[in-house]
Parts: structure tokens; sequence; C-alpha cells
């Protein structure tokens, strides 16, 4: 090439600070409630870690963040989101709203835009008109309010069936009748189980355990979802509930 | 001295730059500087390593087992090194990796319990989920400013009746599991450690978590080139650590004898 150097440097090896962990998250709003999955499996390359690491954590009672792709840059930024919210509680004596959440999260992922956090975060949750949200981000920080969304490893192969199955892509309504707007809950979590035991089947870094976190607006129940273990601090409010399913692990 | 008058701040009269059209990325930089930066050398590549950690859950506590081979490339440098560390009275950690960053880490982890314990002498002391906790931010934090302490780190413990075994790495990555192993173990002995405690820790004895372990030693042994059939285990459980003395492995090479090579080779 012109202008280049004639000499060149001997090829160093270069320590690479990011690594991929696999698994998949995955979030679905409803009209009242949102639910916010992932799998349990943690891995790297061919190697699987642990088949027990969670993705997805509750934030508040009424938020829940999902984070995929370099574990331990993921484990660090729950932990400094969470850290974020406990000064937010100490400072107005409340839990700080979802769609706030949502965009400090997106300062944070942006004040590392130059040595960047390697992990998709999917935020579900409710939003203060009661409504279930959910709020995806890439690893710098963009980021937007969505109905359906799911990322990691399986994301090429759960996004297209949530478009087909929340969205309704591609399909056509019975004659005179229109698509729903919103789906019951029961619908939404058979969608979710339906799509991580698909991913498993399909891609080797998904598996192993299933951790769907249900959170509910204020005064709406389980109706019929019982199995769920309630971990909300209230009960008088938004109410997080986490329901957790066997995947397999080949 | 600095011999740059724009560096010095707004002049005392507008005699000098009024308008500050000096623009600041063209100042120049004069402040003080470290000589040596540039020759300062960080960890791109293990030196004197250690092979795999194999770790497992039982029925009272945590058990892990290294060798004692420190290598030099692939040559056995040093054949009666320690690898696993007994940190406070319910931890040990064990590390495959540079063994000149983990003889680092043992004095760091020293120092922090001479601090934390001894000093401070509250009564509180640090168990295996302190010890995790601050290795894996010690690490996250040297990966994050590009100089990463190589090493794969097992730690386990048990503590108030809790047995806890974790993973740290170079990366700052952690996880947890009932059998943990590293390196060239984690393609070896992880899949042997799984068959054989996977959802049955509670029945595992010391005798039996004993025959577990050195056997998947013995396999590491005759597949990795780097490692050696001196190797020690350590147990944590309710009465403390106890670190055995360097023992030696039984290995079996009478079949070698019948082996007539691979391949077209059949004589």
């Amino acid at each position: 090439m012109p202008g280049t150097p004639s000499i060149q440097r001997p090829t160093q090896h270069q320590f690479n600070p990011y690594s991929d962990n696999g698994g998949t998250i995955l979030a679905i709003a409803g009209a009242d409630f949102s639910i916010i999955a992932g799998d349990t499996r943690q891995s790297e390359g061919y190697n699987i870690q642990t088949r027990y690491a969670p993705k997805v954590f509750r934030l508040t009672d009424r938020a829940v963040l999902a984070v995929n792709g370099f574990a331990a840059d993921g484990n660090m930024f729950v932990k400094k989101v969470k850290q974020r919210l406990e000064w937010y509680r100490h400072a107005h004596a409340k839990d700080m709203p979802l769609r706030a959440i949502a965009r400090l999260i997106q300062t944070m992922l942006y004040a590392q835009r130059f040595f960047p956090y390697y992990v998709y975060n999917i935020l579900g949750g409710i939003e203060e008109d009661g409504s279930g949200a959910v709020y995806s981000f890439d690893p710098v920080g963009s980021y937007e309010r969505e109905t359906c969304r799911a990322a990691g490893a399986a994301q090429s192969l759960v996004q297209p069936f949530l478009d087909n199955q929340v969205y309704f892509k591609n399909q056509v309504p019975p004659p005179g009748r229109a698509h729903p707007t919103h789906l019951p809950l029961r619908d939404v979590l058979d969608i979710v189980i339906d799509a991580f035991t698909s991913a498993t089947e399909r891609h080797i870094e998904v598996g192993d355990g299933l951790e769907m976190y249900i959170v509910l607006a204020k005064g709406r129940t389980l109706q019929g979802v019982e199995a769920a273990q309630e971990i909300s601090a209230r009960t008088d409010g938004e109410r997080v509930f986490v329901l957790r399913r066997d995947l397999k692990k080949d | 001295m600095d011999h740059f008058p724009t560096n010095w701040g707004r002049p005392r009269n507008d005699a000098f730059d009024a308008y500050n059209t000096y623009p600041f990325h063209v100042r120049p930089d004069n402040g003080p500087r470290d000589a040596f930066a540039d020759n300062v050398q960080r960890t791109q590549q293990p030196i004197v390593t250690g092979t795999s950690v194999l770790a497992l859950k039982y029925k009272d506590g945590i058990m892990m087992a290294a060798d004692c081979l420190a290598s030099y490339g692939s040559l056995a440098r040093f054949k009666d090194i320690q690898r696993l560390h007994e940190v406070g009275k319910f931890t040990v950690i064990g590390a495959s990796g540079d063994m000149s960053d983990y003889q680092y880490l043992q004095t760091t982890l020293d120092e922090l319990l001479i601090s934390e314990e001894i000093t401070a002498a509250d009564g509180h002391s640090l168990g295996p989920v302190e010890i995790h906790e601050y290795l894996s931010r010690l690490m996250y934090g040297r990966r994050s400013r590009l100089n990463p302490l190589w090493n794969s780190i097992l730690v386990g413990g048990v503590k108030d009746g809790k047995s806890f075994l974790a993973y740290v790495d170079l990366l700052g990555t952690t996880y947890s599991s009932s059998t943990l192993a590293t390196g060239y173990g984690a393609y070896i002995a992880q899949p042997l450690l799984r068959k054989a405690v996977e959802g049955r820790e509670m029945d595992i004895d010391e005798n039996e978590a004993r025959k577990i372990m050195t056997d998947c030693l013995r396999v590491l042994f005759y597949r990795d080139a780097r490692s050696l059939n001196k190797y020690q285990i350590a147990t944590v459980t309710d009465s403390g650590v106890a670190i055995s003395p360097s023992m030696e492995l039984g290995t079996q090479w009478g079949f070698a004898e019948g082996i007539r090579g691979y391949g077209a080779q059949t004589q």
C-alpha cells in the first residue's frame, strides 16, 4: 500500500478482555404484566462452565433486568445498577420508576462507550401508568420501548418466532376479526417456554434451566400460574414472581 | 518550569492571546511524565505455568486437587510446587496459569487477612464467599486495566455449615457449580466429575471423593502433557482446612507393551 511504512511489526498476541458466555434472554410485555426470562447455562466455547448462573435479576418490585453477553461485565453491570437504585431509594424514599431505570441504564452504558460492557440488556416491568413494558438496549446504550424482544446466542432463532406469535407477522386474521392487541398471561408463558425449548433443541449454548420472572401490575393476580414463587418486597403494589423450568442438559 | 506561557492560564492582561485563539488541543503538555511508562511490562502471556485444578462438593464439604508441577513451556521446570493455598480458617484456593501471578495473589490475600482479621480483631472472619468476591473484583479490575493476572482460580470452603465452591479467571468471569475444573481438566476431568458427583453431592463420603479425585488426576496425567504424577488434595470441612503432603499417583503402563502404533502400522 502506498504511504504505509515498509517496516512490519511482528504480530503480537494481544490480551482480549472480552469473552462470550452464550445463553439467551427474552422479555414480553402484556397489558398489565410483563415476563422476563433467561436460560441458566453459562458457557465458553464448547465448555459448559455451569448449569446454573442466573441472567435475570429483580431490581425493584416493578423492574426486572436480564443481561446477556460477557458474564463478567454483566454481573458487574447489574451490581452497579442495583447500587444506583439503592442510592435513589435512600435519596427519595421510593423505588425508581421503570422509564427512569431505562434512561439510567442508557447513561451507564454510554458512559463506557469507549470500553463497553459487552452486554445486551433487556429491562422489563410495569410502567407508572400500570402497563407492561419492555425496554431493550444495545451494549453502548441505544434503547427503545417494545412489546417483545429476544437477545443473545439464540436471538436469531427466537425473535422471528416472537414476531410471528406476538406481533402476528405473516398471519392473516379470521375474516371479520382482528388480531388481539394484548395476549393473556397464560399464552405469553406458553410462548416463552416454547421459545426456550425450541432454542435449546437447535442451539448448543442454550439449555439446562429456564428462569421466568413475572411482574404484575398493581391489583392484578397470577390467575392460574400459582406455581410461581413470589419475591416481591411488598404485596400491596406491583408484584414479582419467579417460575423455574428444566431445559435439556445436552 | 513550564516554558510555554499558554499553559500558565489566563494572562493578567489581555496583551497575550486575548481571545483564547490558541486551540486547546495544540497546547503542549508539559506536565510531569513517567519516563518509564513505555517500558512497563504487563503480563501478556503466562511464563511458568501450572495446569488443571479440580474441585468437587461432597457430604462433609469440598475437596480440591492439583498436581505439583510448574512448567516452563513444555519443560517440567519445578516439580514440587504447592498450588493449593489455605486462606484463613475456612477457605482453600487452587490456581492454574501463571505461577508468579499466583504467588502475588497469595501475598495479597495474606495481607488482606492480616488487615481484616488480625488488625481489625472484631470477631468477624473472612469465609470462602468473601475471598471469592474479593478475588473476582481484583481479577476483573486488573482485566479492565488490560493488565490481567493470568490465572484460573478455584475457591472452595465451608463456613457456618455452608459449603461454597466457585471459579474466577483472568477475565473476571465467575461461576459456581458442584464440580469445577480449570484448564485441560475442564475438557478431560469435568465430564468425569459431573458423571460421578452431579445430583448426589450429599451421598459422597470422603473416601469416595478421594477416589473420584485420584481417578480424574490419573486420567489427566495420562493425557495432559503438562501434568505430573505428584499431587496434593485439600479438604475443607466443618473441622477446618487440611492440605495433604504431596503424594504419588499409582499408574499402570503395562498396556503400552502391546501397542504397535496406530493406523497403517500393524506390526
